[in-house]
């Protein structure tokens, strides 16, 4: 009832864990079987291994938080080796995210990935907690276009294109990417966003900025993914403060194949499970037989 | 399998000194000392994370926590009364060591006693306690029965030394030391027991998800960064990487 097939893959239901927020799996399989899950997006990996960023990374902010990880990870190889086999060993879709700060770091990514047993690729323009890296080509749209097109030409796997909120028009971004031969999109990463501690009158972050994330974001990546939906004929992830199967709905009535769940990880680690659970009520009640009756519903007004 | 949250209900919820509570839940929960758990003493998104709060002893299921208010997290909690519910996830990280024989210092900062009853009750040893408060003293009479010594500083000098508790202690009389509390005086017991005496540090950072996954509360190992929920909280000195 709640299958979902996106760029020929298809997902048991429309319920992905969202990168960074649910690592390669592991942790959340001590709380329950990762594999009831529609797919997981890897934690963002960069060719090479990455230690991430010094200071606080985390600050809980109203209703959401900001995060400055800095793309902590096994870099491509490392995840190949260590973390794939047992993400394989589970029943459910595998993204590899990944990110990069040089088109030819993505290019060797996808490379090494073309050799896997990952479904898909979820291409991460959009990370802003690293230094001329990931966030710098998903701002501009002739950038972000030279990268999805080059990545496309080598990528053996289906390749979905993860856009940042703090691209300069999310909608003439959208459409640049799939132009460029993107076959689906996910949006949307972590907002660019600032806190400052008034006592050391120094900003939260080394960083200065940070991603922000979590409920305070849904009304705004809800519109994005409407938005987009008007302007592309590629399947859309949706994501961005969805702590319930009411707002997961709502994302798919703005246009959504399938949605993500990051943040709300954090506050329950089986949250998912409520998710995938209340969509399945959702569709019993209100007498909806497949997702595709509701997708982008909203679209048609 | 680990259970997701789940509910404890509170049994009694005291302020035993200023802005310090203990607060102990009835239920049947388990846990090694030096572990913790994710609390969550509001219903809703606000405050969105769950905050970290050590085992401070637990006995015949029932759980007791000591924690210090802080900010809106604690504050709430603070608030809750015999019957409310806790909502928590646990137990968490990795805990102490207690094979550990000799003679053994405990030192601990503020709120950092937390943990020591739990530990003291589990240690088969000689054990010392050298415990540093800003004002008053707490939570250390129930601790006195499980060692043999306590050395008490206060920062005003209301009670015991007056000054910092590393002032009292000499590395050389022990075998092994374990210290939790603010992270600056931590980094001095690991400088004073350098190349003298194994030291286990409880390190405390911020924490979103406390199960392993964001990468939020990573520290600096000399085995690369490390996620102190998981392979901590409970480290051996000579592992964590100081800077200065
Ligand atoms: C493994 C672990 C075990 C802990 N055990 C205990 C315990 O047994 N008893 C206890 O009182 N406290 C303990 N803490 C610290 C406790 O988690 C924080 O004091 C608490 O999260 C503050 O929440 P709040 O909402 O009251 O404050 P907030 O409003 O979130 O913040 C107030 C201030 O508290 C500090 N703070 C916030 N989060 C943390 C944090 N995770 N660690 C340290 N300081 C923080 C910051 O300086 C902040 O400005 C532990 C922390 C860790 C990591
Ligand atoms: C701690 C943390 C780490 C993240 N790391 C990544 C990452 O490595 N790659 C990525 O594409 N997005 C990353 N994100 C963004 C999330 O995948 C997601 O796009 C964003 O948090 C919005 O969704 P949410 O509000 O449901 O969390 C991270 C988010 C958080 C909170
Ligand atoms: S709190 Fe999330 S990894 Fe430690």
């Amino acid at each position: 009832m709640t299958k979902v097939n996106i760029c020929g893959i298809e997902f048991k239901n429309p319920v992905i864990a969202a990168s960074g927020t649910f690592g390669f799996g592991r942790e959340f399989e001590e709380y329950y079987a990762i594999e009831k899950l529609g797919g997981i997006s890897t934690k963002g990996l960069t060719l090479n291994k990455r230690d991430g960023n010094k200071g606080i990374r985390i600050y809980e902010t109203a209703s959401g938080l900001m995060n400055s990880i800095g793309l902590q990870n096994p870099g491509v190889s490392g995840f190949i080796k260590d973390e794939l086999p047992f993400m394989e060993s589970k029943d459910t879709v595998i993204l590899a995210n990944l990110g990069g700060s040089t088109l030819d770091d993505y290019l060797q990514g996808i490379e090494l990935l073309n050799e896997t047993s990952v479904h898909m690729i979820e291409l991460n323009i959009s990370c802003p907690n690293v230094k001329e890296g990931g966030m710098a080509f998903g701002i501009k749209c002739d950038t972000a276009s030279q990268v999805v097109k080059e990545a496309k030409k080598i990528s053996k796997k289906p390749m979905i294109v993860k856009l940042s909120p703090n691209a300069e028009n999310i909608k003439d971004m959208a459409y640049a990417c799939v132009e460029a031969g993107a076959d689906g999109l996910s949006l949307i990463n972590t907002f660019n966003a600032l806190a400052i501690d008034i006592y050391k009158r120094k900003p939260i972050f080394n960083n200065i900025t940070a991603g922000l994330s979590g409920p305070c974001i849904k009304p705004i990546a809800l519109r994005m993914v409407y938005e987009v939906n008007q302007v592309v004929n590629v399947p859309i992830i949706g994501l961005g403060g969805i702590m319930t199967a009411e707002d997961a709905i709502e994302f798919i009535m703005a246009g959504a194949t399938a949605i993500q769940v990051g943040s709300a990880n954090f506050v329950n680690p089986t949250i998912s499970i409520d998710i995938i659970e209340g969509i399945e009520k959702f569709m019993e009640k209100e007498g909806v037989k497949s997702l595709e009756e509701i997708r982008g519903i909203i679209g048609r007004f | 399998m680990a259970e997701t949250y789940k509910d404890g209900i509170i049994y009694s919820n005291t302020e035993i000194s200023p802005n310090i509570y203990e607060i102990i839940l009835e239920g049947d929960f388990e846990g090694k000392p030096g572990q913790f758990y994710m609390v969550r003493g509001w219903n809703g998104l606000d405050p969105f994370l769950p905050r970290p709060i050590s085992i401070a002893d637990l006995e015949n299921g029932r759980i007791k926590l000591l924690y210090e208010v802080r900010g809106k997290g604690t504050h709430i909690i603070s608030k809750l009364k015999k019957g409310d519910k806790l909502s928590i996830l646990g137990p968490l990280g990795n805990g102490f060591n207690i094979k550990e024989e000799g003679k053994i210092a405990l030192i601990t900062g503020g709120v950092g006693i937390a943990p020591m009853l739990y530990l003291a009750k589990n240690l088969f040893a000689e054990i010392d306690i050298f415990s540093g408060f800003r004002s008053n003293a707490y939570f250390l009479d129930q601790i006195r029965p499980y060692v043999k010594n306590t050395f008490i500083a206060t920062e005003d000098g209301s009670t015991g030394h007056k000054g910092f508790v590393t002032e009292l202690f000499d590395p050389s009389k022990y075998d092994v030391v374990y210290t939790c509390g603010p992270t600056p005086m931590m980094e001095v017991v690991m400088k004073m027991c350098k190349g003298k005496v194994p030291v286990y540090v409880s390190m405390e950072n911020r924490m979103a998800c406390g199960i392993g996954a964001c990468l939020g509360c990573t520290v600096e190992t000399t085995r690369g960064m490390e996620r102190v929920c998981k392979e901590g909280p409970v480290f051996k000195g000579e592992e964590v990487v100081l800077h200065d």
